[in-house]
């Protein structure tokens, strides 16, 4: 048995509930049994927004994260709030372009990514989510990038079709980074 | 031998339970004529209120409700949304439209809901033994206004029509009585006026009934028709409050 | 095989309901289950169905009354502080014997309360809420396939008792997206001889009525309802049990909390504690019968809820107070872990309540 349980914190605007949908929804094509779960209400207006997704290769049992595998801190309070909360061996994702704190704990493997800064230069400046989900993809093989466009073209709405091309791009920087 | 008068097919044979010498009576038979008139007995469901007309489900023939207080224009609403084929009314009294059922009234007429409600008023409540009504006059003594109506302390009687009229919403609102001859005739030129509104599509219509209350008002029934002609009508005047497609046919 | 697609709680039960042939639906806002309205706006202006934003809850429950009258498969939905403005509704649909669905994502109270989820509206579910005697079918979904088959099931428990089936969901299952699969099938039609459809001067007049004078009349017709529930309670319950065949600890879960207690019953079992789940989805009638034969064979209960402790009352009462029953609870928006749901059957298994 495979479970692996996310945690996606940041400030409302910065596409949290986005990239766990694209992660829960990449899961869904793997054939894994998934769950999504929405921070909700008004702390989304403004304030700090986290969304828990669970991947298994069995029914998911409670939905709720407290012990994530991983978390992907996109600002420095959810960083704060939730690095201790995260497995021996599990992984954290920090946006370094708005987190200049390091993480103290030397039982987890930890990404540092300028997403912020690399979507503003690359003018995708929203897209700061899918450069960090991209780069996560290339390190769960149970994922994988392969198979991404179809995810992209399944939550980007038609209308806005231009997002589609930028969402590629985003996750193809993330999944460059450091290479 | 020929038939000159006789009961309406669209009431039932059930007796009224209503006081000697209250004009229910004759509104239930002005709108049981309505339809007969318009021939919409076999097409109309009726909601019934809370109040003394609670049971006009026994007495008109045609498919019948009955609504919680006040609800009758949600009640409604639900059904014409479904079954708009069908011709919808209801038939409130004044606790129950314009106390309790105030938001229902006013937001049913803003939606211009295509529905007929009869709006009886008689400036009491009737059923529960003569309390203070949302539409009982300044001074008047009731059951839970002893010393009469203190305007100061418990506020203004609420005209509904002249409130209504103020909408976009609604299609038709006007205000008749039932204390004379006249006013009978013209109040059923009104109700019949309001379900052809609805045949046609029109909308929302509303017809208040200025009523008496003999039983509660401490009155014999002659002195209840004189008291409606002597206090009320002053207080809510007979007229057309609304009619939008009259001013329109005007304007063109 | 149907399509596996990812979507949130509150939308499968639009979704499904419209799949059941609800045409009907008429709501207020209110967090959290405002998607079940968006959905119903944006999709039946497109199939001919009504969606109608009321000015209330009181208006909106009885635009359902008026729409379950006239012979149509309707619905609402609401969360705690709403369903409390509608309880007048519910009692009224219950007296005049219509059928109708009423949704509950329930968040934490009493009074305003807040928006995360709860299960603090079992007693008003179960037991009542409105005024009178009367009962409701209270569904409990612990999954978003469940929000959506549990909703079909509603409609057509409602048409086939003619009462009103309440979904008892919470915040969680609502907002919350998993993978689901809809069947295709036809919903069950129901004859509906008593609904207001205009009598064409061919019938005696229908009428929809809860009035009862005459107390005898009353009385016999709250007799003859009762009967109806009988049969309800005898032919419907429904639950799942998880690893009872051993069990010595029997953990009663329903919604939300069952998931967490079958985290906890996992992890426990990999311990080596005898423990299972029986999780209720009828929360009334209250499978009772599988809870009393459990009573038979383990030693404790533990009652898991996001409440101060509302089904542990109908877990003493099926299991007759047999065995001891501990409360294992959080509320007000609170989620208890799977640890802390295992600890307490640690403090079971020791004897401990």
């Amino acid at each position: 048995m495979k479970t692996t349980e996310m945690l996606i914190a940041g400030f409302g605007g910065q596409g949290i509930l986005f990239s766990g949908k694209f992660l829960a929804y990449k899961g869904l094509l793997e054939e894994l049994q998934v769950s999504w779960l929405p921070s909700y209400g008004p702390e989304m207006r403004g304030g700090t927004a986290n969304c828990n997704v669970i991947l298994s290769d069995t029914p998911v049992g409670s939905p709720i994260v407290t012990s994530p595998d991983v978390l992907i801190a996109m600002n420095l309070p959810s960083l704060e709030k939730y690095v201790n909360t995260v497995v021996a061996g599990g992984q954290i994702y920090v946006d370094s372009s708005l987190i200049d704190v390091k993480v103290e704990r030397d039982d987890v493997e930890v990404f540092y990514i300028p997403a912020t800064q690399m979507a503003k230069d690359e003018g995708i400046s929203t897209l700061a989510n899918m450069i960090i989900v991209g780069h996560l993809l290339e390190n769960h093989p149970e994922l994988s990038f392969e198979g991404v466009e179809e995810v992209v073209e399944k939550l980007v709405p038609a209308k806005k079709a231009a997002l589609k091309e930028l969402n590629m791009k985003a996750l193809s920087l993330g999944k460059n980074y450091n290479k | 031998m020929a038939i000159v008068f006789e009961k309406p097919k669209s009431l039932t044979d059930a007796p009224f339970h209503y006081c000697p010498g209250c004009p229910h009576g004759i509104i239930h038979r002005l709108v049981a004529e309505a339809m007969d008139e318009l021939g919409i007995e076999g097409k109309a469901i009726g909601v019934a209120p809370v109040g003394c007309a609670v049971m006009a489900y026994d007495y008109f023939s045609c498919d019948m409700i009955e609504a919680p207080h006040g609800r009758a224009p949600a009640v409604a609403t639900g059904i014409k949304r479904c079954r708009p084929d069908n011709i919808v009314f209801t038939y409130q009294g004044d606790g129950d439209l314009a106390s309790i059922g105030m938001a229902e009234t006013v937001h049913s007429a803003a939606r211009n809901e295509n529905i007929t409600v009869i709006f009886v008023n008689n400036a009491i409540y009737g059923m529960t033994g003569g309390q203070m009504a949302p539409t009982s006059l300044p001074g008047q003594v009731t059951q839970t206004s002893p010393y009469g109506r203190d305007v100061n302390h418990c506020g203004w009687p609420i005209k509904v029509s002249e409130m209504l009229a103020t909408l976009e919403g609604p299609e038709y609102i006007t205000r008749v009585a039932v204390n004379n001859v006249k006013n009978v005739k013209n109040a059923k030129k009104a109700i019949k006026k309001a379900f052809q509104n609805q045949i046609e599509g029109k909308g929302f219509s509303f017809v208040e009934v200025v009523s008496a209350c003999p039983t509660n008002w401490g009155m014999t029934p002659k002195q209840a028709l004189e008291w409606v002609e002597s206090d009320m009508l002053p207080y809510y005047p007979i007229g057309v409050y609304k009619d939008r497609s009259e001013k329109e046919d005007a304007a063109k | 095989m149907a399509e596996r697609i990812l979507m949130k709680g509150n939308e499968a039960i639009a979704e499904a309901a419209i799949r059941a042939g609800c045409l009907h639906y008429f709501g207020y806002p209110i967090t959290p289950q405002t998607e079940i309205a968006a959905y119903m706006a944006k999709k039946m202006p497109k199939i001919g169905g009504v969606f109608l934003q009321a000015e209330s809850e009181i208006a909106s429950i009885n635009m359902v009354y008026g729409a379950a009258a006239a012979g149509m498969r309707v619905m609402t939905s609401s969360s705690s502080p709403g369903i409390s403005l509608k309880s007048e509704g519910l009692s009224y649909i219950a007296g005049s014997d219509v059928p109708a669905l009423v949704v509950n994502v329930q968040r934490g109270g009493p009074g305003l309360g807040g928006i995360q989820p709860s299960q603090s509206d079992y007693f008003q579910a179960t037991k009542g809420g409105g005024h009178g005697d009367y009962r409701m079918i209270v569904l409990a979904p612990a999954s978003v396939q469940e929000m959506a088959s549990l909703t079909i099931k509603g409609f057509d428990l409602a048409d086939k008792y003619c009462v009103t089936t309440m979904l008892l969901a919470d915040g969680t299952i609502g907002q919350m997206m998993e993978p689901i699969t809809f069947e295709d099938a036809e919903p069950t039609v129901y004859e509906k001889p008593w609904a207001l459809t205009g009598t064409e001067c061919k019938r005696p007049h229908n009428i929809v009525n809860s009035l009862y004078l005459k107390p005898d009349e009353l009385e016999k017709k709250n007799f003859e309802r009762f009967e109806k529930y009988a049969e309800i309670e005898k032919n419907e319950a429904m639950w799942e049990e998880y690893m009872m065949d051993d069990a010595e600890i029997c953990v009663v879960a329903f919604g939300i909390a069952s998931r967490i207690a079958k985290n906890a019953v996992a992890e426990a079992r990999k311990e080596g504690i005898k423990v299972g789940l029986i999780r209720p989805i009828t929360l009334w009638p209250f499978p009772t019968e599988v809870l009393k034969a459990a009573a038979d064979k383990v030693k404790s209960f533990i009652s898991v809820e996001l409440s101060m402790g509302q089904m542990i009352e109908d877990v003493k009462l099926a299991t007759e107070c047999k065995r001891p029953v501990s409360l294992c609870n959080r509320t007000g928006g609170m989620i208890p872990t799977p640890e802390e749901v295992l600890s307490a059957i640690h403090k079971a298994e020791k004897g401990e309540f």
